[in-house]
């Protein structure tokens, strides 16, 4: 069950996104993410449910992989859609009770559940196409200009780095602590939410201390390389700006004006 | 006799439709005979340990069954819980597991879910604690606070308490240093000769698979390539060689001398066997 977590999990490859400069990708998905909240319209948003498939497609990432990121979040995604059915103000279409259905109820609702898998599937496919390590590189890269105001950028993205690094080997490990309090009879898919929070006890105990040892070992590792931070260091794979970023990059400010445009006219 | 554990043309996929998919084990039929000693070897990835995961129901098989005692473990959720408390697994670094305030609460947290009366589960906890040699004093002392090797000890008497028929343990003794090492291995010894229970002990050191054991299983990649006693096992040092497996050094040494042309039987595999066969091959030599 734990192995459903795909959050930060990234799918080696050699599409053209997995080629993109990781600033790139960044950059692109907070205008796709801009453009996405832009959106209004009929039009516009075939508009990005097209781009977004075309994404999917150059990216060479399976469907269903991206629709397997949804599950944690498909409980805020029901919500959403039912909050939205039943709380728009609008021409009425059915009457349940208390609750009324609306006509732009329905529209709304199906537009905020596209919104959320949308903006979901699109940011997954970022982190599904980046290595971690080019992903904090490249975020890094574009802070950096905030280190005048002394915001510690390097920090901060070596702790996203590590944070990221760390998923896998946490998950792993906790599969592992799981089955061996299983083999002494430790249950815990039965019973009531008390006592599943305490037979989570066993679990959590062991979790929290190799966590600790981990990040202590991790620290003594770092030191013992003469880590000091960020000042002056180099890195291994440099981040290459190429043409087909650019290219890239200004197909993205098209797709966003175009939003913008379409929105102006209502469409 | 019925064997205690069979299992019938097992197979197990991991990540099964990704592009992660990989065949951990593939048609395994194997019976185990209650009251033995099985080693089990094989290099990292060769699939033991998913096999032994199954024993006990923790991974459920992708096809095949495992039968407990002639029955099929996943004939329902109550009976595969219950054929944990029978076959207990003992996992590699089971010290991480560790999680109560005291040892003695934490070698009772098998027999406790067994739903056992109080004093059916402190007798357990005493019996498991004297079979791996800790002392009373230690049992109010916290367990995150002991040495490895006793940590070790600890987890090892948590399954215990259980009393399962069929303990199986995951390389008991990586990391311990050798004095470790023997005490755990003639543990597991003991408790096996006073209760009569099956052991499985899986093991990297071809030297104590050779000593302990009554069989030898090897796994290799998904399949079992060799089974049988130690010396049937053994006659194939060559073939272990070269699937990189290590054989006991009294074997390697044998094919060595035999290489050079010294005569010497099949299947030695222990320093005895070996003093005595190269004894008789120079007494041999000596009388020509």
């Amino acid at each position: 069950m734990l192995k459903d977590i795909t959050l930060g999990q990234f799918f080696p490859g050699d599409s053209i996104t997995h080629r993109l400069d990781a600033r790139c990708k960044l950059i692109i998905v907070v205008l796709y993410i801009a453009a996405l909240f832009t959106a209004n319209g009929y039009i516009s948003y075939a508009l990005v449910i097209a781009v977004t498939a075309l994404m999917i497609a150059v990216s060479h990432i399976p469907l269903k992989s991206l629709v397997r990121g949804l599950k944690p979040v498909m409980v805020i995604i029901i919500i959403t859609a039912i909050l939205n059915l039943f709380f728009t103000t609008g021409t009425p279409l059915v009457k349940l009770g208390p609750l009324t259905l609306t006509k732009e109820g329905v529209v709304r609702a199906v537009f905020m559940v596209l919104r959320i898998t949308l903006l979901i599937m699109g940011t997954f496919l970022l982190t599904y196409t980046t290595s971690p390590m080019a992903l904090t590189d490249g975020m890094e890269q574009l802070f950096n200009p905030l280190k005048k105001i002394k915001v510690p950028v390097h920090e901060m993205s070596m702790m996203m780095s590590m944070a990221l690094r760390f998923i896998p080997t946490l998950i792993e490990e906790t599969d592992k602590i799981m089955s061996a309090q299983k083999a002494r009879g430790a249950d815990f898919e039965t019973g009531n939410i008390f006592q599943r929070a305490k037979a989570l006890l066993p679990l959590l105990v062991p979790l929290f201390v190799s966590a600790f040892r981990r990040a202590d070992e991790l620290a003594t590792a770092m030191e013992s390389r003469c880590y000091h931070g960020g000042e002056g260091r180099t890195r291994m794979k440099q981040l290459v700006w190429a043409a087909r970023d650019t290219i890239a990059l200004l197909l993205f400010v098209v797709f966003l004006a175009a939003v913008i445009a379409l929105r102006h006219f209502g469409l | 006799m019925t064997p205690i554990i069979r299992a019938e043309a097992l197979q197990h996929t991991y990540s099964a439709g990704t592009p992660f998919e990989k065949v951990a084990i593939d048609q395994i039929n194997l019976d185990i005979e209650p009251g033995q000693l099985v080693g089990i070897i094989g290099h990292t990835g060769s699939g033991k340990s998913t096999f032994i995961q199954h024993l006990n129901g923790l991974l459920k098989p992708t096809s095949g069954t495992v039968y407990f005692d002639g029955e099929d473990i996943h004939r329902s959720k109550e009976a595969t819980r219950d054929v944990r408390f029978s076959v207990g697994l003992v996992f590699q670094y089971p010290e991480y597991q560790l999680f109560e305030e005291t040892v003695y609460k934490d070698i009772a947290f098998g027999p406790k879910n067994m739903k056992l009366s109080e004093k059916e589960v402190d007798e357990r906890v005493k019996e498991a604690a004297h079979f791996v040699g800790l002392s009373d004093d230690l049992m109010e002392c916290s367990p995150l606070e002991l040495s490895g090797g006793q940590k070790r000890r600890i987890a090892i008497a948590g399954v215990i308490a259980m009393r399962p028929k069929v303990l199986i343990l995951d390389e008991p003794t990586a990391g311990l240093d050798p004095a470790g090492c023997r005490d755990i291995l003639q543990n597991i010894l003991d408790y096996k000769r006073e209760t009569e229970s099956t052991v499985l002990l899986v093991t990297h050191s071809m030297d104590d698979a050779a000593r302990l054991a009554d069989r030898l299983i090897v796994f290799h990649s998904g399949h079992i390539a060799f089974d049988g006693t130690p010396p049937e096992v053994f006659s194939h040092t060559l073939e272990l060689l070269e699937i990189g497996l290590d054989v006991p050094q009294a074997a390697r040494i044998a094919e060595a001398l035999r290489e050079r042309g010294v005569k010497l039987p099949e299947s030695i595999y222990t320093a005895d066997q070996l003093r005595d066969a190269v004894l008789d091959a120079w007494k041999g030599a000596g009388a020509c």
